[in-house]
């Protein structure tokens, strides 16, 4: 077993030294500004939230053309009158999916750009990008917005949420920039809480299972000798 | 001959299944592959590998029958249609996981399975051709996973499927020709996506069940191997019943049973609480649409082919390196000659074998690590290092392993309950 021991040793070695350059170099990656999103796709209140950011901020230029409305207020609790009074700023009915009423043509000539579908933005750059990426604007008059990003220079995506910082605390705004990281996690994967919580089920199953097939197998296998 | 008069017995009193017994072989089946057919009882951990892979055969079949059903093969359609299956089809998210993390798992267990007849001898005389056939499932299995890759149509898929179609590019005077007529265009679109379907859910399917169903039949003719390296059929009892075999029906099944449980906990964690895997198992790149006109920072492909793109980087000349690619998985199939020792079983080889294997473990593993790693910097010399180290392990074979001192085999399997 002496052979063993020096092959679990070399993964070991391996596996470690693997995992100190990878760790170094998503480290270097990242400036001292970088925050982690750590957001909670299973808080309502904080999903609710975001849709409310979002829709008010976000929508008019980025559409979620996976999601529909009303699939939106099933998962977030919300009732029709909410929906239509908080959410849908459009003439859109509940059962359409979250497109944008600006043109693309409009898009590009105003921004250079036709501003990108949001719906997985989350699961395309991960949350701690987008979290980061509203969080990190800073005035650059250089820039034909007047503004530049930290995470992504040269957007052409102005600062939208300059006056909410301004009204808000460091604080708020975090949480409303948060709020709507969390919102767009969600849309990335709507089943994901609802996933996880089979899963659980899923799991405890076959380890009832396990129990089972353990003692048929030893069972089985007593007369061996 | 009562031996010839058991073979026709039915073995059923159910009377539908004693008139199919008459006009099929049914009983005889089940008998010579099942409850007659006797495997070594000191099979361990190692020997479970072969029953996972068909366990995800299995699910990757039918998940990808289910998946095909909402799929549209088209540039257009493709990237949406998937986004679909996750949010609107019935259990679609669960069917598209499961058929994603079984890709990865269908590795998984096929290394391992590859690395228990390498530790212990199982492709050895008279094993050869179920070895072979088993490498070309394994190269099935890599055109599979290549061709299935592209039909998310996402940015990775894409460009992946860009530089691995580019390879056959390196070859002189048809390479380009070669290369068009493979895409059936003159870039990556919607032709080669329609012809990669069809590839992914007819050809290669099939090819891979025809193959599978050789190897099993191939194992049942000559027996299976065992960690002993031991031919169980040396010592019979007087019903010309292997002493240290068990029925494969109920004994091996019974164990295989509370393993595969054990592996679909591990399989279900995977799809339930980690399905990207940290972008392992779902690359991030690959949640953004196709575009030709924007390239991925890292072109990576999945996790489980990167040691030899690894190789393949780590030759600067482009045809060297597509060759080493090639003879770097083509090796596999001759090491049951490469091989000269006697002895199957490592318990009984000698230090040259076992230093040899665990150099190549270690450095087929690092070249897994490497080939996800921008090929620049240090990363260039070490993907060159374990490059050799990992063809030295096959040319120097015939070497080492005939000088190789080994230990006295038992004549009897070692089995303690």
């Amino acid at each position: 077993m002496k052979f063993f021991r020096i092959i679990t040793a070399n993964f070991l070695l391996l596996i470690a030294t693997s995992s100190v350059s990878v760790f170094a170099a998503s480290e270097a990656n990242e400036g001292d500004d970088f925050l982690k999103a750590n957001n909670d796709v299973s808080d309502i209140d904080s999903l609710q939230r975001g849709a409310r950011n979002f829709f008010n901020y976000c929508a008019g230029c980025h559409s979620l053309k996976f999601i529909r409305y009303n699939q939106i207020a099933e998962d977030l609790d919300l009732d029709e009158v909410e929906l239509t009074q908080n959410i849908i700023f459009t003439d859109a009915k509940p059962e359409d999916l979250v497109t944008t009423n600006m043109l693309s043509a409009d898009g590009s000539r105003w921004f250079g750009k036709v501003p990108p579908d949001l719906s997985l933005i989350a699961r395309s750059r991960g949350t701690d990008q987008v979290y980061n990426f509203l969080r990190t604007f800073y005035t650059d008059p250089n820039s034909p917005t007047g503004t530049d990003n930290q995470v992504l220079p040269g957007t052409s995506m102005p600062n939208i949420l300059w006056l909410v910082q301004e009204q808000l605390n460091e604080k708020e705004f975090d949480q409303f920039t948060l709020d709507i990281v969390n919102f767009l996690d969600y849309v990335g994967e709507p089943i994901q809480s609802e996933r996880k919580r089979i899963g659980i089920w899923v799991i405890l199953f076959l380890l009832v299972f396990l129990i089972f097939s353990y003692g048929l197998y030893k069972d089985i296998w007593k007369e061996i000798d | 001959m009562s031996d010839n008069l058991d073979k026709d017995q039915s073995i059923f009193s159910n009377a539908i299944l004693r008139w199919i017994d008459d006009r099929f072989p049914l009983s005889s089946l089940i008998r010579e592959h099942a409850t007659d057919y006797y495997a070594s009882k000191n099979f361990n951990i190692w020997y479970i590998f072969g029953v996972l892979s068909l366990v995800v055969l299995v699910i990757q079949l039918l998940t990808g029958i289910f998946l095909t059903m909402s799929y549209k093969p088209s540039a257009k359609d493709a990237f949406d249609s998937v986004e679909y299956i996750m949010r609107s089809v019935e259990w679609g998210w669960l069917i598209r996981y499961m058929h994603s993390t079984g890709s990865s798992f269908f590795f998984i267990v096929v290394y391992l399975h590859m690395f228990r007849a390498m530790l212990y001898g199982s492709y050895k005389k008279p094993r050869e051709l179920i070895w072979i056939v088993g490498m070309l499932i394994y190269f099935c299995l890599m055109a599979e996973a290549f061709f299935g890759y592209l039909l998310p149509w996402g940015n990775m898929s894409y460009w992946a499927a860009q530089v691995i179609v580019n390879l056959f590019g390196a070859i002189p005077y048809i390479g380009e020709t070669l290369t068009e007529w493979i895409r059936g265009d003159y870039y990556i679109s919607d032709i080669t996506l329609n012809r990669f379907f069809a590839f992914h859910v007819i050809v290669l399917p099939l090819a891979i069940i025809a193959l599978v169903f050789v190897h099993i039949l191939a194992l049942h003719h000559v027996g299976s191997n065992n960690p002993d390296g031991i031919e169980i059929k040396n010592y019979k009892d007087e019903q010309g019943k292997p002493i240290d075999g068990v029925a494969f029906h109920p004994y091996h099944t019974s164990k295989d049973l509370f393993w595969i449980t054990v592996f679909l906990i591990l399989f279900f964690a995977a799809v339930f609480f980690a399905p990207e895997m940290g972008g392992y198992f779902l690359e991030v790149d690959n949640f953004e649409p196709a575009n030709p006109l924007q390239t991925p920072e890292h072109i990576v492909p999945a996790w489980y082919l990167t040691p030899y793109y690894a190789i393949l980087r780590a030759i600067p000349d482009k045809l060297m390196g597509a060759i080493a690619l090639a003879s770097s998985v083509l090796f596999f199939v001759f090491l049951p000659w490469l091989d000269k020792c006697k002895v199957k079983s490592i318990r009984y080889r000698g230090w040259q074998y076992k230093l040899a294997l665990s150099c190549f473990v270690i450095s087929f593993l690092a070249l897994g690590y490497l080939g996800m790693q921008p090929a620049s910097g240090i990363y260039v010399p070490l993907a060159r290092f374990f490059t050799i180290l990992y063809f030295i392990f096959f040319i120097t074979m015939p070497f080492y392993t005939r000088i190789e001192k080994t230990k006295t085999v038992p004549e009897r399997v070692v089995y303690k309950k």
